[in-house]
């Protein structure tokens, strides 16, 4: 047995014989031509079938693996009509008379050549997509296909690298996983791989290469980034255990994906994703959630040397509200301050900054701030089903407060000419024990609340989150904490208003039956246990 | 000729399909529009040729168009670039 090791980049484990990925058109002749014009027509015509035979990789890729990793293609396309590069190809058959295949590789060397000397990551990847296209017409001046893992059977494709069509040309159904020498994790064929759901492992270097040769016997642990070649009786059986286990896992999230959120006894819930940035929203889809119960707006401020202006605001939350397709999306107006402090905020040093200027404090403090994000969130709201929700709530008068810069702030807006629609709602974190205690006032105020539990936890144990020392006195499932949540949800729903749970404690299974029992209509989670939850939810029954 | 400043506010700064979808925008128009990024500077309707001017998040570029249809065409690359880049 020899082990090779490199980066997994999907998680999975395949077990099976080597095909060596075999490429086509790798040589490229140098030949002197005399009919300029015919060599040049050739060019056409490769160029022809080379976008035809793109345009249907970019349509198996978008049922694959969806628009976002398909447009690669799209932009390959692009790059073959770039005047530049054709040019440059016809400029070397007519000056030097070469024929077409060599003027496509000494064009394809040059500006593989420019992409690769420049100084950034992205750029310098862009080298191998010029090398891909390039490949393509060549092989297509040849008048050959495309070449592919051949053979009947399933196999365990090695390569040193793979071009983003190859992948997606390969026959899928013949793919047992992916092993190059080479390659990058921000490679497309790591993205398209990921897609896939193939087990994929990049850079196990050349050694690998030079000794790998079709039919031999591997396990590729995608996991943990390693090849087993010719393995022992003990590791096959290991392996074979991690691959069963992990098939038996997988399988059990795929079926609860389009599945409801139901209980046996027909109680319905609503599980959502909490996320905090734009980045995050490909992750919410992924794991089916419902909608958005929790977007953190801080980053747009974190991330910045400066306030955030109204326009960048209302960008993020309009691609948010649009990349979720309608589904719900609840906004958390900023939440700056106590553990996260922002340098341009120029907040003062706080003896106790948890119970000091934060989150709607510092808005009502600084109506400005308030006012910009307000601003961007409301003439964002017309492109989805917006939400927004106010942190940090102890007080009615705060929330009036709030409500009666909501109404100037739409007024403004509306004399603006920009349209609100009627169904934006407007919710308040019960996250201090106080917010807990009143929401019977608070209620009427508002449409839905969203308890965060690590700050209820932290303000109503008297427990403070960020010293690791206290951990033993805390208690998450405290009676105290739970008979508040169940105090909100009563006041809530007498006063028509909905509630979740947007802090951790929406993730513990263990507390998912006590929380439909408090007819909780919401558990707002990170995208990675909306299944899992999910899978909670439909194996309890409240009718015993 | 019309001219503008604009500064791209992209992560990844003018990246393969935001250039391939402005090169096709400008061929839409008879002007010819280029766009410079200091001492360089590229045909917009050349799409390597944009990429290879290594626009980055921050950057500020300089985009010219001249001919018969400049009003319209330096609209539409404003517009592009503020929905895109």
């Amino acid at each position: 047995m020899i082990k090779y090791t490199g980066k997994g980049v999907y998680g999975a484990v395949a077990i099976g014989n080597v095909s060596v990925f075999k490429r086509q058109g790798a040589e490229v002749k140098h030949d002197h031509v005399e009919d300029i014009e015919a060599e040049k027509a050739r060019v056409e015509k490769a160029k022809e079938l080379a976008i035809e035979q793109l345009q249907a990789i970019y349509e198996k890729a978008l049922k694959e693996v969806g628009e976002d990793h398909a447009q690669i293609f799209e932009v390959h396309m692009m790059m073959l009509e770039d005047e530049d590069y054709n040019d440059s190809i016809i400029n070397l058959i007519d000056t030097r008379k070469v024929n077409a295949e060599y003027a496509v590789k000494v064009t394809a060397d040059n500006f593989a050549e420019m992409f690769a000397s420049m100084d950034d990551s992205y750029m310098q990847a862009r080298a191998a997509d010029v090398k891909d296209i390039s490949n393509r017409l060549i092989a297509c001046l040849g008048g050959g296909g495309s070449s592919d893992a051949s053979g009947d059977g399933k196999y365990v494709v090695c390569a040193d690298d793979l071009a983003p069509s190859e992948t997606v040309s390969l026959d899928k159904e013949k793919v047992l996983a992916f092993v190059t020498s080479h390659g990058s994790s921000n490679s497309h064929t790591a993205i398209l791989a990921r897609n896939m759901n193939i087990p994929a492992i990049i850079g196990v270097g050349d050694e690998f290469l030079e000794n790998i040769k079709d039919g031999d016997f591997v396990i590729v642990d995608g996991f943990t980034g390693e090849v087993y070649v010719d393995p022992d009786p003990e590791t096959l059986e290991v392996m074979t255990k991690k691959q069963t286990e992990d098939i038996e896992k997988k399988k059990l999230l795929q079926d609860l994906k389009g599945k409801e959120n139901v209980t046996l006894d027909g109680t319905r819930i609503k599980i959502f994703a909490n996320i905090g940035s734009v980045k995050n929203v490909g992750a919410v889809l992924q794991n089916d959630a419902g909608g958005i119960g929790l977007f953190r707006s801080e980053f747009l401020y974190l991330e910045n040397d400066d306030y955030p202006t109204e326009e960048e605001q209302f960008k993020a939350y309009r691609k948010v509200l649009e990349d979720m397709g309608g589904r719900k999306v609840i906004i958390r107006t900023l939440d700056i301050g106590a553990d996260k402090q922002v340098d341009y905020f120029n907040l003062d040093k706080e003896e106790n900054p948890a119970m000091g200027i934060r989150a709607i404090r510092i808005c009502l403090t600084r109506p400005e701030i308030f006012r910009t994000q307000l601003r961007a969130l409301y003439r964002a709201s017309a492109y989805g089903s917006l939400g927004i929700m106010f942190p940090m709530i102890t007080s009615v008068s705060e929330l009036e407060k709030i409500n009666t810069i909501c109404e100037s702030v739409r007024a403004e807006l509306k004399a603006e000419g920009v349209v609100i629609p009627d169904n934006v709602e407007h919710g308040i974190m019960i996250e201090t024990p106080a917010a807990a205690v009143i929401s019977d006032l608070l209620a009427p105020m508002c449409d839905f609340f969203s308890v965060g539990t690590n700050d209820l936890t932290q303000y109503t144990l008297a427990c403070d989150r960020q010293n690791p020392k206290i951990e033993p006195f805390v208690d998450t499932h405290h009676e105290a904490i739970l008979r508040l949540i169940k105090m909100a949800a009563e006041n809530a729903h007498k006063h028509n208003c909905w509630i979740g749970i947007c802090g951790e404690l929406g993730a513990d299974t263990t507390l998912t039956e006590t929380f439909l029992r408090m007819g909780i209509d919401e558990l707002s989670v990170s995208p990675t246990f909306v299944l899992k939850v999910r899978d909670q939810v439909r194996k309890i029954d409240l009718s015993k | 000729m019309k001219t503008f400043d604009y500064v791209i506010k992209d992560e990844i700064g003018i990246h393969a399909r935001p250039a391939g979808n402005l090169a096709k925008k400008c061929k839409e128009f008879a002007s010819v529009i280029t766009i410079a990024k200091g001492e360089k500077e590229a045909g917009a309707t050349k799409l390597m040729a944009v990429m290879g001017l290594g626009v980055k998040c921050g950057d500020t570029i300089t985009v010219k168009a001249e001919g018969e249809d400049e009003d319209a065409a330096i609209e539409a690359v404003k517009e592009f670039l503020e929905a895109n880049l």
